[in-house]
């Protein structure tokens, strides 16, 4: 830091955002995961100018070259392939920020709980979350999005829903990116546990509920960061693989994964079609974990400058 | 040594009991039941004859009492039959987990060389040209979905350059050694690519930090050459994190193998139990998902004696 800042204190955010900043790769990966963002947002508009429809099928215009009204040509079924793009990479980033918060809910409650009660329950939680780690998880994600709701007491009408099947992925990949977050909420509330103004808490009768919400998760919070932003990016990426074989995301809804869905045929017919959905999966997953790593650089109290 | 063997077995024979009823009430859970899929082709079948069915094959009991029948018929290895494949489930299994663990233990060990390699070459000289690289190429290995990676692989070497095959295992009339390797070239690189990213990036973290240890100075203060400094002083040391965080990523390492299987037409277990889910295969998906389980929790066992093996300070 340069002396002449010294004489104003600097908040501890204020400097981690300067030691961000100083990170090239974290800021570029910044700026293109904004241009990401405005790319997706764009998608109604940008239909609305084409004056197409990234619904409706055409068979007549399969595989259509790009074109005025098509920039990017058309998709196996005669649909604009930019638009759907476009909102298939609105779900795609919705599914994976939305997963992250579940996941992250669910790493928070088991980390926090273990951390805090220690003894048996610890020993629990944290083989289970090991054993989690070391599963094959990809087959298991495949049974479990191939579940039938109904048999789990879902009514039919919701089971077959355009929704049900969203907030289906959103909580299967939840379930498995859970196990990081409450490890490193173990370890911080271990020692947060034993600090003086925790336990004062607890001998003028806090109750384990409040102590945890109100002295604890605050401060679990700041460490997270970092792990959380590197969620997304394996999210993201697990919505991909799901939607890609099919069992995620499903058509009509395009996702950048089911988009690919019958790649095999893409990769003779139309070779680009094939390029352009993974590749945004690839700068979207990259983008985030540099900015991941910009962010461990910024909160590392150990970086310089 | 021996009480710490014995103790992790039963931990790991736990799990897989644990997993196993998971399993088996997911798979109860699935669309469906061998029934329909029996009367699916005899639309004259009345619900007189559907519930006789069930209580026949005994699927009108409790899913514990289920659950009891199977496991004892399984401890005597008897899995039952593949209804896609109209063969008892363990002839149908055992080639398929030979050919994954073919397509897994070679990426792995390639991935694993390569991870060193450029690890330790990144670690020598943090924030370097090098490290720059290396760095890159392992956030692209983490951030590439792994089937495009198979995807774009099949467009640019199989149909541009018509170099290798882009599916199954071996050339119809032919089936010799070089036709087999031919056929695995490219799924073993996509696996291999796919893992080398996250492996390279502990091995450079654990370099990094060994080589900061008081042991190595010493080492250079009395004079070792920087080779030896590094291959024998600093990176034995360096493994013993690495070689647990690698074995723990066998689970993901078949989660790849499963997308690789099926973009390049493999039939291991990964594609196996793709296909028995989509054809509700419920015995072969069962078993499959058991013996990707086993293989995993094996390997993580393996990893546990390595541990005690790399570092003499853990009296096992």
């Amino acid at each position: 830091m340069s002396a002449t800042t010294t004489d104003r204190a600097v908040s501890p955010w204020r400097l981690r955002w300067r030691r961000f900043r100083g990170h090239r790769a974290g800021m570029g990966s910044l700026v293109v995961l904004a241009l990401l963002v405005i790319f997706v947002a764009a998608a109604t508009p940008v239909a609305h100018y084409l004056g197409v429809d990234p619904y409706e099928t055409d068979l007549l215009s399969q595989y259509g070259p790009p074109s005025a009204a098509h920039p990017l040509g058309t998709d196996d079924a005669g649909r604009d392939e930019l638009v759907r793009l476009m909102l298939g990479g609105q779900i795609s980033l919705l599914v994976g920020v939305l997963a992250t918060l579940v996941g992250t809910l669910i790493g928070l409650t088991v980390g926090v709980v273990s951390g805090y009660f220690g003894k048996r329950l610890d020993a629990v939680l944290m083989r289970f979350t090991d054993g989690m780690i070391a599963l094959p998880l990809l087959p298991l994600l495949i049974v479990l999005a191939a579940l039938d709701l109904t048999k789990l007491g879902f009514s039919a009408e919701f089971a077959h829903s355009g929704a049900a099947g969203f907030w289906r992925v959103v909580v299967i990949v939840a379930l498995v990116d859970w196990t990081g977050i409450a490890r490193l909420t173990r370890a911080a509330t271990l020692s947060l546990r034993e600090r003086d103004y925790v336990r004062s808490a607890r001998a003028s009768g806090g109750r384990a509920g409040y102590i945890m919400t109100a002295h604890i998760l605050p401060n679990v919070a700041t460490p997270l960061i970092v792990a959380v932003t590197l969620t997304v990016g394996r999210v993201i990426l697990f919505e991909s693989v799901l939607s890609f074989l099919g069992f995620g995301i499903v058509a009509p809804t395009p996702s950048w994964g089911n988009m690919l869905n019958n790649a095999q045929e893409l990769v003779t017919t139309a070779p680009a079609l094939a390029i352009y959905p993974g590749l945004l999966i690839f700068i979207t997953v990259i983008a985030v974990n540099f900015v991941g790593d910009g962010l461990q650089h910024a909160f590392d109290p150990r970086s310089e400058r | 040594m021996k009480k710490f063997i014995l103790a992790r077995c039963w931990q790991a024979a736990l799990v897989l009991l644990v997993m196993s009823f998971v399993i088996y009430s997911l798979i109860g859970l699935m669309p469906g039941d061998p029934i329909d899929v029996m009367i699916a082709s005899n639309p004259g079948a009345t619900p007189d004859v559907v519930a006789h069915l069930r209580a026949i094959y005994g699927l009108d009991q409790p899913i514990l009492l289920r659950y009891a029948h199977w496991l004892l018929a399984a401890v005597q290895g008897d899995f039952g039959y593949s209804r896609t494949h109209s063969q008892p489930v363990m002839v149908v299994l055992l080639p398929a987990l030979w050919q994954t663990c073919k397509l897994m233990l070679t990426s792995f060990v390639a991935s694993v060389v390569l991870a060193f390699a450029l690890g330790v070459c990144a670690a020598l000289k943090p924030g370097g040209i090098a490290d720059g690289i290396i760095s890159l190429f392992a956030f692209a290995g983490i951030s590439v979905p792994v089937f495009w990676l198979a995807l774009v692989l099949i467009l640019i070497v199989a149909v541009n350059w018509h170099a290798l095959p882009a599916s199954g295992i071996s050339t119809v009339g032919d089936g010799g050694l070089w036709d087999q390797v031919r056929h695995l070239i490219l799924p073993v690189t996509t696996l291999a690519l796919a893992n080398t990213g996250q492996f390279t990036r502990f091995v450079r973290a654990a370099m990094i930090e060994t080589l900061r240890m008081d042991h190595v100075r010493t080492a250079r203060a009395k004079g070792a050459g920087e080779g030896r400094v590094v291959l024998i002083h600093a990176l034995r040391n360096a493994m013993i994190p690495v070689v647990t965080v690698m074995a723990l990523s066998f689970g993901s390492l078949f989660s790849g193998a499963l997308i690789t299987e099926t973009m390049f037409a493999q039939p291991g277990m990964g594609k196996m139990i793709y296909d028995a889910i989509l054809g509700n295969d419920f015995n072969l998906a069962l078993t499959g998902l058991l013996f990707a389980t086993l293989v995993t929790l094996l390997s993580n066992l393996l990893a546990d004696l390595a541990y005690g093996w790399l570092d003499p300070r853990i009296s096992l």
